[in-house]
């Protein structure tokens, strides 16, 4: 963590650099991502849109370390990730970046506390550190009076509230959530993007695929990939600093 | 500490699909039960073989003549240099006697059975315990009389619920005067001693069975000699083995005409008997065992199926191959120990009912090295059989598996 405050500032949080990513189908081989070339900053808010097919998906797979780029460079904090190993790559998605899935991807029978402290408990922290760290993250996204809830005796809105509080906890440098608002109704879908919004304020650093164009409105930033390539990296409005 | 973590998340996962659990623990619970209880009925065995063995006195020396057609050499003479103790003082005892087959006839009742003709010493050198009246006198072995102590089983035959004290018994024709009664030698199937009788040694050499004699000395069946408390059996076993070659006149190349028996090599033929048994025993209950295994491998593939989603989960938060791998290890382990517990408590309840059940005379004897051992061999077969599905867990792509419905 104390490399966070030397590193951090002067690098970008990513640096993605013609990132190519090419699936071998048979014979043909499917371009999923043509040269892709980004960076976000400390603190951005980014949007990334596109319809599906169009590569966003495979971009967000690269930008978490799920997937590896055939080819191209990929930075995170200034550090070269592309290329690591797969047990380097696992403690880098532990620490650097917090997941937030469509579906929530929240462990059955499990209380909200336990879900929270998964990621800790790869990280290594367990016992009561961990508790307070759950707790303190289950706080923030406004879940205090629910640490002992399953899954099933949540709605959907608090079901993705805790995986936010579960990608919080490692204290990420990147939040990044894939379609956070897909399996959400409208006036739940408000409340998680003002709670997006509210982390942003607080500094944090998000990235949001999506497709729906009303999630990525609240972002600052919208970056449209079409067809494996960004055809557009629009600031909707300017970074505060 | 972390290995804990991945034991409790196992008891969680386990807990939370109870039937699927049992019935996965079912080949497990029933192998450890069958290694257990066979390898207690042949504890069990063993200990009543060794116990029956044991009865019979572990310091006692039987020396019999060979039995190679050719005459006994072994004759009172013996016995009686055997006997003397400034010779050796290392044998407290030395019992000779003469052994025959006859029929012992009362009123409309026969029924036959051993005749040992033995010394008053006799008692000393066995473990014939008097169940009434008294065994034979020193003076009636000197005046050869008619007298007889029988076996509980020959007493209960001859006289059913008369007391036989005093009554008389015809034995090849002659009778005699029943003196005592012994008691029941303990229900053994092994080396029942119920239906002999014991007489006058003279009373059998000469009167019952005609003994061949041997250099002029009466021949006996056997010298039973009790080795004095404290003087290891081996060597006395040895300085009897010398003082017979010597009297018998065997030169250096000759081979014995007469043969030692110890009782504690018995209780060590016993011993690898029993051995044998519980190795053959085992191995067939292992065998079940390794098929309990599979059985966990098969729900443990089926179980990483369904968890696909949570392994991707896993990965996506940090999961190392090690972490997934050690996760569901840990599983395949602790329903392997569970469904092993079971198993040990069912073989406990087996092994009660067994020794419970009329007629079956072994007492279960379930130890806890067997225990240990066939705790063991689950937890091994669970390594090796939970190892494949585990590393079928790892083999997993992320993003397919966060994919995966």
């Amino acid at each position: 963590m104390q490399n966070q405050e030397t590193r951090g500032n002067a690098a970008p949080i990513i640096a993605i650099n013609n990132v190519a990513k090419t699936y071998q189908m048979g014979e043909v081989a499917v371009h999923a991502l043509r040269g892709v070339t980004l960076q976000v900053a400390r603190g951005e808010y980014v949007a990334i849109v596109g319809a599906s097919g169009s590569g966003k998906s495979t971009l967000m797979n690269i930008i978490g370390l799920l997937d590896r780029p055939t080819s191209g460079s990929y930075q995170i904090r200034g550090q070269e990730v592309s290329q690591l190993s797969k047990s380097a790559q696992a403690d880098i998605r532990n620490r650097e970046i917090g997941f937030i899935f469509q579906r929530f991807n929240l462990l059955p029978r499990t209380s909200a506390q336990g879900q929270v402290e998964l990621p800790l408990f790869y990280a290594g922290v367990t016992g009561a550190a961990a508790r307070r760290r759950a707790v303190d993250a289950l706080t923030r996204v406004g879940l205090a009076q629910r640490i002992d809830h399953r899954p099933d005796q949540l709605s959907g809105g608090q079901q993705q509230r805790v995986a936010i509080a579960r990608a919080l906890v490692t204290q990420p440098s990147l939040l990044l959530a894939d379609e956070p608002t897909g399996a959400l109704d409208s006036k739940t879908t408000t409340e998680i993007l003002d709670l997006f919004d509210e982390l942003h304020a607080q500094g944090l650093t998000l990235v949001v695929v999506t497709h729906e164009q009303s999630v990525a409105a609240r972002a600052a930033r919208v970056i449209t990939i079409s067809d494996g390539a960004v055809v557009s990296d629009l600031s909707t409005r300017t970074q505060s600093e | 500490m972390r290995m804990f973590r991945y034991f409790g998340l196992a008891l969680g996962n386990i807990g939370v699909n109870k039937t699927r659990s049992l019935l996965t623990m079912l080949g497990i619970i029933i192998g450890v039960a069958a290694v257990l209880t066979t390898l207690g009925i042949a504890a069990g065995a063993a200990n009543s073989i060794t116990s029956e063995i044991e009865s019979q006195g572990t310091n006692l020396l039987t020396v019999s003549p060979v039995a190679s057609g050719q005459a006994s050499t072994l004759t009172l003479a013996d016995a009686r240099v055997l006997a003397n103790q400034a010779d050796f003082p290392q044998l407290a005892g030395v019992a000779p006697t003469y052994n025959g087959n006859a029929t012992f006839v009362r009123g409309a009742t026969d029924t036959s059975g051993q005749v040992r003709g033995v010394t008053a010493d006799f008692p000393q050198v066995s473990t014939v315990t008097l169940a009434s009246g008294r065994f034979l006198s020193a003076e009636e072995g000197t005046n050869a009389a008619r007298v007889v102590v029988l076996g509980a089983d020959l007493a209960s035959e001859l006289f059913a619920r008369e007391d036989p004290l005093g009554q008389e018994v015809r034995i090849g024709g002659d009778l005699f005067t029943v003196i005592g009664v012994l008691k029941e030698s303990g229900g053994s199937p092994f080396f029942s001693d119920d239906t002999t009788a014991y007489v006058p040694l003279a009373v059998a050499q000469t009167r019952l069975f005609n003994a061949p004699r041997y250099r002029g000395e009466l021949t006996v069946s056997s010298l039973s000699i009790k080795v004095v408390d404290g003087y290891p059996l081996a060597s006395a076993e040895q300085d009897v083995e010398v003082a017979l070659r010597l009297l018998h006149g065997l030169g250096a190349d000759d081979d014995n005409d007469f043969s030692i028996f110890n009782q504690a090599s018995l209780l060590d033929l016993a011993g690898n008997v029993s051995t044998t048994l519980s190795l053959l025993l085992g191995g067939i209950g292992a065998i079940s065992l390794i098929v309990g295994g599979i059985g966990i491998m098969n729900i443990m593939l089926v179980t990483v199926t369904e968890r696909t989603n949570e392994i991707g989960l896993r990965r996506a938060l940090g999961a190392h191959d090690r972490d997934i791998l050690v996760q569901f290890l840990a599983e395949a382990l602790v329903l392997c120990l569970i469904g092993g517990l079971l198993g040990v408590g069912l073989s406990y309840g087996v092994a009660a009912l067994l020794t419970a059940l009329p007629g079956f005379s072994i007492a279960v004897a379930i130890d806890a090295a067997s225990v240990l051992l066939a705790l063991s061999v689950a937890s091994a077969s669970a390594i090796v059989f939970g190892l494949y599905p585990a590393i079928r867990a790892t083999r997993l792509d992320p993003v397919e598996a966060l994919r995966y419905e």
